[in-house]
């Protein structure tokens, strides 16, 4: 469908309760239909918990949650994202084009959260099988707790990068300020350059897959074991 | 708990557009706080003057001829405005401390003081309380705003922030601190004392002490990452500008946007969706344990 | 031969033969002790109260015949679909990984015999419970181990979970011998390592955050759902008066008795406050806020008969929960198992080491075989009992109050037999009209 027919729902004179119920309905219909979003002046909760394909454009920036819980639709934000953008996604593709706030991505299980500009704090904390990709810089204690999936920064990580991580894999081109506890640097196999280069192109990423370093967890903690008890 | 803006011009003819901007940023904060809104704004100075902004439950009453009486106390000439439950005496500077045992005396409530400061706070909705001091009409060089659900400690007046412990200085907060309570024993020993229970007016009484200690702002907000413990977003305001740290974990939220005409920060972007030209402003998030100042 | 006199052998109170198995262990291991259930020490508690009761001033009920209606609607406040149970007895947050599949559908099964509600816990909801639960409340917890939108919506209530009774501020670290293939896959984690849970939720901090929160879920799941937030029995008044304003439509209020499924036992015995001291703070908030009745109020820790059900309702809750006692219900610490628990170093009615997932009696594993030891019908029907005869109770004693509906109980039904617990629930000492306290002595 061309992009001039899509409807738009104006934030300016919708509530949020009528815009979100509206997409919610379309997404559920599996019409893949395309809704613009415009005044969204930093509004909390926008295009959560969709359910089926639908492609949302938001013009400007949201607030806290958007997109939270997604599944299967494909959200974009022509603007920056606020806190918990694509929490707990479960599959489908966000895009951010400006910037996402803290815990961008967080516990998601699926999908793709493409952030173009730079994630602050907390991003993918507790991820659980989502990819992030990070055109930018991430901030610190990020992937905090992280289980599954896959985290690619392009730019610098902050402090505490993968504390008590799990079995996510991280990867990150620039520097990384320091790594939490039980992180390490870890060879990057074969397997990790052709899922990187896979991640790469589908967030429509300049960079190559061996300008990167791998980080996992040491695995460490995965048992008590008292001479560890010093990084609890 | 609550939310915070800051706004600061840095074009002088903006200065009329002060109070309106700020008041919208105040009132979108309105679900991070309810319970009371708070605003610290740096207005007009004139030489050689202070002005002390107090409050009272009975304004009719204890505002009638209170310049009058005042300036009988201090002997020198004393200007009054009254702004609902709140006036802004202005006198001589020499003549502060004397003013203010004075005021304290007669049973008012010292909200601040300084050479442009003027500090209104008190409970309700930020629109009830903005509306109700003619906040949109104020015009000034920078102000903080804070909106309040109340954590610990009571929802009052002397609860609501911005909280003033030295002259020109004022500092709201997002969060809430953890040890307050040793602090303000340890503040006690020191001669410092704070007017309520709250955690925030610690973090400011903090300041002041260290900056009439001999440290600078900025060597006083460094310092409470190291004696602070708990979870803040403080954003303090001076004679000239406005400071901004967050604690190490930092887990509260913070934005900043700056454009050829301003500098603006709040709890969440929603406060700056009526500001001008926000669609092509800088705007970013303060690190964790990271000290930043806008000063003209 | 002469013996000299000697006083007879005596143990420390400070260093009790307890005390000194726990600082052998901790010396042997090196990690602090790990284990189930609530608080074990003595705290003041719904013992020490008793009902007035009616004679001349007030009129009872006559049983059988004079109607004391038992209901309660939960989530009257935003919520378009707001619960309603036939008891004011629910059964607590119990997470599948913690209690096994059966013992989940034995839960369910009870409950929605009973008429009331069952609560997921921390590792997602089963088909087990959502299938054999009436009425289900999913948890939603720091970990958000198999959150998903489906179950959010396929749920009938959904209850953050801020704090918990036995551990108030604490996360927890939950050892890996019950992470079998079906948990770990759940939780998206791999099996058989320890899991440490997080102690704050991870995307948001602090009441001005999970106001928005609020407002996503409620987005996602069309202002249905009634929103729980379920807190610690740690400073009660703020807590409640915070969660009210964030935005509940219940609050769950879990005293210090309240049990859990692992964590560290400095944490169980040392942190939160007792459950009757927990009430009249927590109603003093919603009374000052407008909002008592209005956002409902579920206590739990430390319930086991309907005397404390009423105790509880007449300090103010509209309901409470259980989840150590529908455990007992189901046959947990059963004294037909106390030859197995010997062998596990324990006894009938201490055995608590339900992380190690070798519970004889079936309902703290994922031990296949134990399991089967466990059949859901009959364990559900014991339950179904039990919160029959807590409700049976707990009407009892309203009638003797003059009561037609358990709500109607007050704290005036009440006196106290101790100055603790007089002061804690600030009801009269007995044969007084004065409690510690009490304004205006």
């Amino acid at each position: 469908m061309a992009k001039d027919m899509a409807t738009t729902l104006d934030m300016a004179t919708t509530e949020l309760r009528e815009v979100n119920s509206t997409l919610q309905a379309a997404a559920k219909s599996k019409a893949n239909e395309q809704y613009v979003i415009t005044n969204a002046r930093g509004s909390h909760a926008m295009a959560c918990g969709l359910d089926g394909p639908l492609n949302v454009v938001v013009k400007g920036s949201t607030g806290y949650y958007c997109a939270g819980m997604n599944k299967e639709a494909t959200v974009t934000v022509e603007g920056s994202a606020g806190p918990g953008v694509a929490e707990n996604m479960m599959s489908g593709v966000v895009t951010i084009e400006g910037d996402a706030s803290q815990y961008a991505g967080a516990t998601g299980h699926g999908g793709l959260l493409n952030i173009k500009g730079n994630a602050s704090s907390r991003c993918g904390i507790s991820m659980k099988g989502i990819d992030i990709v990070v055109h930018g810089n991430i901030g610190h204690m990020s992937a905090f707790m992280a289980q599954k999936g896959n985290l690619v920064v392009l730019g610098d990580a902050g402090d505490a990068l993968g504390d008590s991580l799990y079995e996510a894999r991280l990867f990150v081109r620039g520097n990384v300020k320091s790594l939490g506890a039980d992180c390490i640097e870890k060879e990057m196999r074969p397997e990790h350059l052709e899922i990187l280069k896979e991640l790469l192109e589908k967030a429509g990423a300049d960079a190559k897959p061996e300008e990167f370093k791998r980080y996992g967890s040491a695995r460490k903690l995965y048992n008590f074991n008292i001479d560890h008890a010093d990084e609890y | 708990m609550c939310g915070i803006v800051g706004l600061f011009l840095k074009k002088d003819e903006m200065r009329p557009q002060l109070g309106d901007l700020l008041t919208d940023m105040l009132i979108t904060m309105t679900d991070r706080g309810p319970d009371s809104a708070g605003i610290a704004i740096y207005g007009d100075e004139a030489e050689g003057s202070v002005k002390i902004t107090v409050q009272s439950d009975t304004p009719a009453e204890a505002f009638a001829d209170l310049d009058a009486a005042v300036c009988a106390a201090i002997d020198a000439p004393v200007e009054i405005k009254v702004v609902d439950t709140h006036a802004v005496l202005t006198l001589p500077e020499a003549k502060e401390a004397e003013a203010i045992a004075f005021l304290e005396e007669k049973g008012l409530r010292i909200m601040g003081s300084g050479a442009s400061m003027e500090i209104y706070k008190e409970v309700g909705l930020p629109k009830d309380v903005a509306a109700r001091f003619g906040l949109r009409a104020m015009g000034g060089s920078h102000g903080i705003g804070h909106t309040r659900m109340a954590t610990e400690s009571a929802v009052t007046t002397m609860g609501a922030h911005p909280f003033s412990t030295a002259d020109d200085q004022c500092l709201v907060h997002n969060g809430s601190l953890s040890n307050h309570n040793q602090m303000r024993r340890k503040l006690a020993k020191k001669g410092v004392f704070t007017r309520s229970e709250n955690d925030t007016e610690v973090g400011a009484a903090y300041i002041s002490s260290r900056i009439a200690e001999g440290a600078s702002l900025g060597e006083a907000l460094e310092g409470t990452l190291e004696d602070l413990d708990g979870f803040f977003t403080f954003v303090t305001g001076t004679k000239n500008g406005f400071g901004v740290v967050r604690d190490p974990i930092a887990c509260k939220p913070a934005v900043m946007a700056e454009t050829e005409d301003y500098v603006a920060f709040a709890s969440e972007y929603r406060a700056f969706a009526d500001l001008p030209g926000i669609e092509t402003a800088r705007v970013w998030e303060p690190e964790p344990a990271t000290v930043y100042f806008w000063e003209r | 031969m002469d013996k000299t006199p000697m006083t007879e052998p005596r143990q420390s109170w400070t260093f009790s033969n307890s005390i000194n198995s726990e600082i052998r262990r901790a010396a042997d291991t090196g990690i602090y002790d790990i284990r189930g259930g609530g608080a074990k020490r003595r705290v003041p508690h719904f013992d020490d109260l008793l009902f007035l009761g009616a004679s001349m001033s007030r009129y009872p009920l006559e049983g059988y015949r004079e109607k004391c209606d038992t209901s309660v609607t939960l989530g009257t406040r935003f919520a378009k679909k707001p619960i309603e149970l036939k008891i004011p007895v629910t059964i607590a947050g119990m997470s599948f990984g913690a209690l096994s599949g059966h013992a989940k559908e034995a839960l369910g099964r009870g409950a929605s015999m009973a008429g009331t509600s069952t609560t997921t816990g921390d590792g997602g909801m089963t088909e087990e419970e959502r299938g054999h639960s009436e009425k289900l409340v999913y948890q939603y917890l720091p970990s958000r181990y198999g959150m998903n939108p489906d179950d959010l919506r396929r749920a009938d209530a959904i209850e953050i979970v801020v704090g918990q009774g036995a551990k108030p501020g604490g996360g927890g670290m939950l050892l890996g011998q019950k992470i079998t293939e079906r948990v770990a896959g759940m939780r998206d984690l791999p099996v058989g390592i320890d899991q440490r849970s997080a102690c704050r939720h991870p995307d948001w901090t602090g009441p001005d955050d999970l106001e928005i929160k609020i407002l996503e879920i409620r987005e996602i799941t069309n202002w249905e759902k009634p929103i729980y937030i379920k807190v610690g029995g740690a400073r009660p008044y703020y807590d409640v008066a915070l969660a009210c304003k964030a935005g509940a439509d219940v609050i769950v209020l879990d005293g210090m008795q309240g049990g859990t499924a692992a964590t560290q036992d400095v944490f169980i015995e040392h942190v939160g406050q007792p459950t009757l001291a927990c009430i009249r703070p927590a109603v003093q908030a919603l009374q000052d806020l407008g909002l008592h009745r209005e956002v409902q109020l579920i206590v739990s820790g430390g319930i086991r008969t309907g005397a404390d059900v009423a105790k509880a309702l007449a300090l103010g809750a509209d309901a409470v929960a259980i989840g150590t006692a529908a455990l007992v219900a189901l046959g947990d610490n059963d004294p037909k198992w106390e030859s197995e628990y010997n062998k596990l170093g324990t006894t009938t009615g201490a055995y608590d080491d339900w992380h190690e997932g070798r519970d004889p009696a079936g309902i703290t594993t994922q031990d296949v075989e134990l399991m089967k030891r466990l059949d859901p019908e009959v364990a559900g029907r014991k339950l179904r009992n039990y919160l029959n005869v807590l409700t049976l109770e707990c009407q009892t004693l309203a009638r003797a109050c003059g009561h037609n509906h358990v709500h109607n109980l007050e704290p005036e039904d009440l006196c106290a037999l101790t100055m603790e617990a007089a002061a804690m629930a600030q009801v009269p000492l007995a044969g007084t009209n004065w409690y510690p306290g009490k304004p205006g002595f």
